[in-house]
């Protein structure tokens, strides 16, 4: 038995997308750049699939740029942002629990002389608005907080920090790497003004990703060389992958609804099964404003790597915030900020479901997880002093 | 990432447990940076290690490292116990990824912990051991709450 829980990580390219691509390699392989009729094809894709794209947000065609992915859209955003709007000031607000594109560049950018406030949240990983609104000064340039989070799938107030962005004149960016096509946006509702979005969450290709960025935004060019992306983003178009981006979000839109109702009943059924059978357990991230697909846990006494290696050799594949799972020794900085102590967040379980996952997946999964925990803290130090302290 | 041999020991960990009225316990490691290693040994009068026992908060690396190092020291003298670093458990799981190096540390300072444990209990001295570090002793936050 197979049974693929990390859809957050990345999804499978359905068939219909991989047949959408395939005659961009083989056909029309044109460089959509070219004068020549024959590049006409591909050119017609790339601008077919823009204006799915930008239907997908309620944005304009020539709002969208297409990107290499999620990060190099937030990268994009951040450092080109920041750049063009030296003039008015060097200061950007984000979360504490923003992607590494995102934390990452935010920490480069301080290196070239930028101050960056990272905001705290809530105990269910919810940026506070009131903070948000009291960290705007008059050089505040940028305020870039994600759209719903990659661990623990709480969903952000976005309209509502759009709102506050917009009555300040800041602009406000959001990586929606993990919500887009995933849960409804609107980028004029929201006002968001810049928005990150990855193919290969939504069952599209790898290397595929797109920057929204209103019409009126000052932003530099990213990658030099070429007058792809109206010049902003240099680089013969990746016409298979911007393809393949456009079909898998046609069939993300076709579906939303239908796929939300049905991942919640599961996530849920999932989450209310691990509470109620598995002591110890407790959900990271908000109870019913999160992700459809994201379920957190995390079990008290274990930790997530040994969990992850046994739930493999099950042929259930998940993730976790565990340090052995980064390569470095801090565990998650998302579940450290919503104030999880370090031996808890070391045994965290992210499962992120999709479309085709199956109760009775689900109903395996858990079965096989109860006897994982409870193997694992038979030979848990931790959990024989808790014992021990009980009995006394 | 892992070794068959790492593999093998994470999944059928050997000589996991407790021994009651043990000759020498030792605890090592910071549930902060998520491995916590639990070494029990059982000495005779002749000073040979009868049985020992291991229980582990961590990785599979940190799982793996506990078992070795229970089997490698089990049947010696305290003395042979000595020489079994965290070279030779490393060594005995044909290698472990860079990250997880501090793992074998650990089981190495484990087995010190234990050692210098029965030690104390039976006031001698073991050539060439010094006290262990034991770093889990500071205070855990309160963790009740949140379950």
């Amino acid at each position: 038995m197979k049974i693929y829980l990390d859809n957050a990580a990345t999804t499978q390219v359905y068939p219909e997308v991989v047949e959408a691509m395939t005659p961009y390699y083989t056909e029309y392989y044109g460089n959509p750049s070219s004068i020549y009729s024959f590049a006409g094809e591909a050119n017609k894709a790339v601008s077919h699939a823009r204006e799915v794209l930008a239907n997908m947000i309620h944005a304009k065609a020539e709002e969208i740029y297409f990107t290499g992915g999620g990060s190099e859209s937030d990268n994009w955003a951040l450092k080109a942002t920041a750049e063009a709007y030296a003039d008015k000031g060097k200061h950007i607000i984000t979360s504490k629990i923003e992607h590494h594109a995102i934390l990452h560049t935010c920490e480069y950018l301080e290196k070239k002389g930028y101050e960056v406030t990272y905001l705290d949240v809530d105990e269910y990983g919810t940026v506070k608005l009131d903070e948000l609104e009291k960290a705007i000064r008059p050089d505040t340039i940028l305020i870039s907080i994600m759209t719903a989070n990659n661990e623990i799938g709480t969903i952000q107030p976005v309209a509502e920090i759009g709102k506050i962005a917009g009555k300040h004149g800041v602009l406000f960016h959001t990586d929606a790497v993990q919500a887009f096509g995933h849960i409804e946006i609107d980028v004029d509702k929201m006002n968001i003004d810049m928005l990150s979005a990855s193919a290969h969450k939504i069952n599209g290709p790898k290397g595929s990703g797109l920057m929204y960025i209103r019409k009126g935004v000052r932003i530099r060019s990213f990658i030099h060389g070429g007058a792809q992306e109206r010049a902003r983003r240099a680089g013969t178009h990746n016409v298979p992958g911007i393809v393949g981006f456009g079909k898998a979000a046609e069939l993300a839109k076709a579906t939303l609804k239908e796929r939300i109702a049905y991942e919640t009943v599961l996530r849920d059924y999932l989450i209310n099964r691990v509470l109620e059978e598995i002591p110890f357990s407790r959900l990271n991230g908000e109870r019913v404003n999160r992700l459809p697909n994201n379920v957190n846990f995390c079990f008290q006494y274990i930790e997530g790597e040994s969990m992850l290696i046994l739930l493999d050799q099950r042929g259930i594949y998940a993730s976790s915030g565990s340090a052995c799972t980064s390569g470095s020794l801090e565990p998650s900085h998302v579940l450290l900020a919503i104030g999880l102590p370090h031996e808890i967040a070391h045994g965290s379980l992210r499962l992120t479901l999709s479309e085709k996952t199956t109760k009775e997946e689900l109903d395996y999964t858990v079965d096989e997880l109860k006897k994982i925990v409870e193997r694992l803290r038979s030979m848990s130090p931790l959990y024989e002093d808790s014992l021990k302290e009980k009995r006394s | 990432m892992y070794s068959e041999k790492v593999m093998d020991h994470f999944s059928n960990p050997r000589n996991v447990g407790e021994i009651e009225n043990a000759s020498g316990v030792g605890t090592v490691g910071n549930a902060k940076c998520g491995d916590i290693m639990r070494i029990y040994l059982d000495i005779d009068e002749q000073g040979i290690i009868r049985d020992v026992k291991f229980k582990t908060f961590g990785c599979g690396a940190a799982v793996a490292t506990s078992s070795m190092a229970t089997e490698l020291v089990k049947g010696k003298t305290v003395q042979e116990a000595m020489l079994v670093t965290n070279k030779a458990v490393m060594e005995a799981l044909d290698g472990l990824p860079p990250v997880k190096v501090h793992c074998s540390l650990l089981a190495e300072e484990a087995i010190h912990a234990a050692l210098w444990d029965y030690a104390e209990k039976n006031n001698i001295v073991i050539e060439g051991l010094q006290k262990p570090v034991n770093d889990i002793e500071e205070k855990e936050e309160d963790i009740s709450e949140i379950y």
